[in-house]
């Protein structure tokens, strides 16, 4: 599902305060289709930069990422765009909703850049995290964990292929975070979806079978 | 689905400065729309308005001033002229019709206009449009103290058959100025779009022989309105009465003396239409600013859309549609002030001089201005868009970790 050979990102000196500074020097990392493992990282350590350059938000200087058998390393950004439309989801830590919109939009924009809008889906998604009742409120209107469950729901509202997850219980409470990051789990199996969290809190890593320990993976010199 | 809603939803979040830019664009677009259509509308008209005559013979003095005049019911009369002139022109065989106006009485600022009956019933004010009077009225008799009063001048006098009044000395209204002759309104012309809704006609010699006027006036007009047998035989008497003769003004063609007169103030026209396109402009550079700089509050909406997969030009193309419908918005909002202010300046002008405007006429301009508009506010659209374009998605939505 996702096979990465040496990735490497640095920043320029603009935006690292100093000499050209290299970020993410990750030699080798693969997961299976289906299969879920936690990345373990401090603040500051690069693993979000990491998510990013798997997501394609970022491009990486070298090397190459796989995802579902596309070079996405050898794409453009137009089409690595497309790609991560398609078949990755992204829940940030933050949880990121768009603040104008309502549950439903912001699920429904979920794959609005995909494969096009479902209404349906996107109301059955809302439905299995416990958010039928709430499709037409405005993300301030809902509290953090029901937040974090509509992000949960737009990033797998397109049925991707990987989810990627960010810290994704980092805002919630030790309650709402368990449900949350079994809510995430739960759904990604449910929708055969490979998932990739990272998070520094070892509750939370806890709960996975596969953990690797970033500070290992990433080789970068910070 | 996805840009109409993005477009909306962004709208919605930014009610208040989108209300403003539309308001400003439909301010800009009504006034373009207004401005123009006055300028061709009331160019059209009034260069077309001849009430059914060729020419008119006056007193020595400005060919602009006798039309206004004894066409349009405006000015003061550039001099009088002798019932003789009126005989004589009356009998020259290229005129085919000659009508005597005298002037010089109103009633309560609406103009008193002594003629013959001939008027209403030989002469066409437009082709193929008789002067007709409303059911229950009748055209005034020579000699009699009768009056028709036009449609306007009757609506607003409140004037009906039967009623009568008093005329006023002068052209302006001074209640102290009373005639002591009383007329009864006998017609109420049905409306002709022409000055002659604006005048109380009555029997010339009724204007002529008014007490307290002097009496050299009984045997003097203000003007004759002349219908030619053929537009040749207009050179012929302007060459007659303008050049070899000293004494009497033959003003023709009509249109072409009125169209000299919107050649005169046609400078007025161009610094409305400057400050029109003015506004246009500043509407358009209105929405550049407005979205410009809800721009740093929608980063992070444009970079999370970015990371659901949105491509940068899907970006772009948002912003520079969402100032298009801005511009549509203002657009249409734009009709509702056309009307308004058309209707406003189509009622004043027939006010004052009687000429109908169509309010509902058509123009190539209706559709190019709102579209221009449109197309200026996309253009406007395109710098805050760049800077949409350029949103760096992973800085702006997450510290780097």
């Amino acid at each position: 599902m996702l096979e990465i050979a040496d990735l490497r990102k640095s920043f320029p000196p603009a935006e690292t305060g100093g000499a050209r500074a290299e970020i993410v020097r990750v030699p080798a990392f693969a997961l299976g289709a289906g299969e879920q493992a936690a990345l373990r990282g401090e603040s500051g350590s690069g693993k979000t930069t990491f998510l990013h350059l798997i997501a394609g938000i970022l491009a990486a200087d070298s090397g190459r990422i796989t995802v579902d058998g596309v070079v996405m390393t050898s794409l453009g950004e137009a089409q690595r765009d497309r790609l991560r439309a398609q078949k990755l989801g992204y829940i940030f830590q933050t949880f990121n909703l768009l603040q104008g919109f309502t549950v439903l939009e912001n699920v429904q924009l979920g794959m609005a850049f995909g494969g096009g809008v479902d209404k349906g889906r996107a109301r059955e998604l809302l439905g299995r995290v416990g958010l039928g009742h709430r499709l037409n409120h405005f993300p301030n209107q809902l509290s953090t964990g029901q937040q974090q469950r509509v992000a949960v729901a737009r990033a797998l509202v397109n049925r991707p292929k990987l989810v990627l997850a960010d810290e994704p219980t980092g805002n919630l409470d030790r309650v709402h975070s368990r449900a949350a990051l079994e809510l995430i789990r739960e759904v990604c199996r449910e929708y055969g979806a490979a998932l990739l969290l990272v998070s520094h809190d070892e509750e939370v890593l806890r709960q996975f079978e596969k953990v690797r320990d970033f500070k290992e993976l990433n080789q970068a010199v910070q | 689905m996805t840009l109409p809603l993005l477009i909306y939803r962004s709208l919605r979040q930014h009610a208040l400065s989108t209300l403003v830019t539309a308001g400003s664009i439909a301010l800009a677009c009504g006034l373009l729309m207004t401005v123009w259509m006055v300028k061709t509308q009331s160019q059209e008209v009034f260069t077309s308005t001849n009430t059914g005559f060729d020419a008119v013979l006056g007193a020595r003095g400005s060919k602009l001033q006798l039309v206004l005049n004894a066409i349009f019911h405006l000015e003061a009369s550039p001099g009088n002229l002798e019932l003789s002139d009126y005989e004589e022109i009356k009998k020259h065989p290229a005129v085919r019709t000659a009508i005597p106006l005298a002037v010089g009485d109103n009633f309560r600022g609406f103009r008193l206009a002594g003629t013959i009956p001939d008027l209403f019933t030989t002469v066409e004010y437009a082709p193929d449009h008789a002067f007709a009077v409303r059911p229950g009225g009748a055209f005034f008799k020579l000699g009699a103290r009768e009056a028709v009063a036009g449609s306007f001048a009757a609506q607003q006098l409140k004037l009906k058959v039967g009623d009568t009044f008093h005329p006023y000395h002068g052209l302006n209204f001074n209640e102290e100025s009373m005639h002591s002759e009383t007329y009864t309104v006998v017609g109420v012309l049905q409306p002709t779009n022409t000055p002659a809704d604006r005048v109380i006609w009555i029997p010339i010699e009724g204007v002529q022989k008014m007490s307290g006027h002097v009496a050299s006036s009984a045997n003097q007009i203000s003007a004759v309105l002349i219908q030619l047998r053929s537009p040749a035989a207009g050179f012929a008497l302007d060459q007659l009465y303008n050049k070899q003769g000293n004494r009497l003004t033959f003003a023709f063609p009509v249109g072409a003396i009125i169209a000299e007169l919107f050649g005169k103030i046609s400078w007025f026209d161009q610094v409305l239409t400057l400050v029109a396109y003015l506004v246009a402009v500043v509407a358009a550079a209105s929405v550049l600013a407005s979205i410009y700089n809800s721009m740093s509050a929608r980063r992070r909406d444009l970079a999370i859309l970015r990371s659901l997969g949105a491509r940068r030009r899907t970006i772009f193309g948002a912003v520079v549609a969402e100032a298009a419908v801005i511009g549509a918005l203002g657009a249409t909002a734009g009709y509702v002030i056309y009307f308004a202010l058309l209707t406003g300046v189509a009622r004043l002008i027939q006010a004052q001089t009687g000429v109908v405007l169509d309010v509902f006429a058509g123009h190539p301009v209706l559709w190019i201005c709102p579209l221009a508009m449109i197309a200026l506010c996309a253009l406007g659209g395109v710098v805050p868009a760049m800077k949409a374009y350029r949103t760096p998605v992973a800085e702006t939505l997450a510290p780097v970790s």
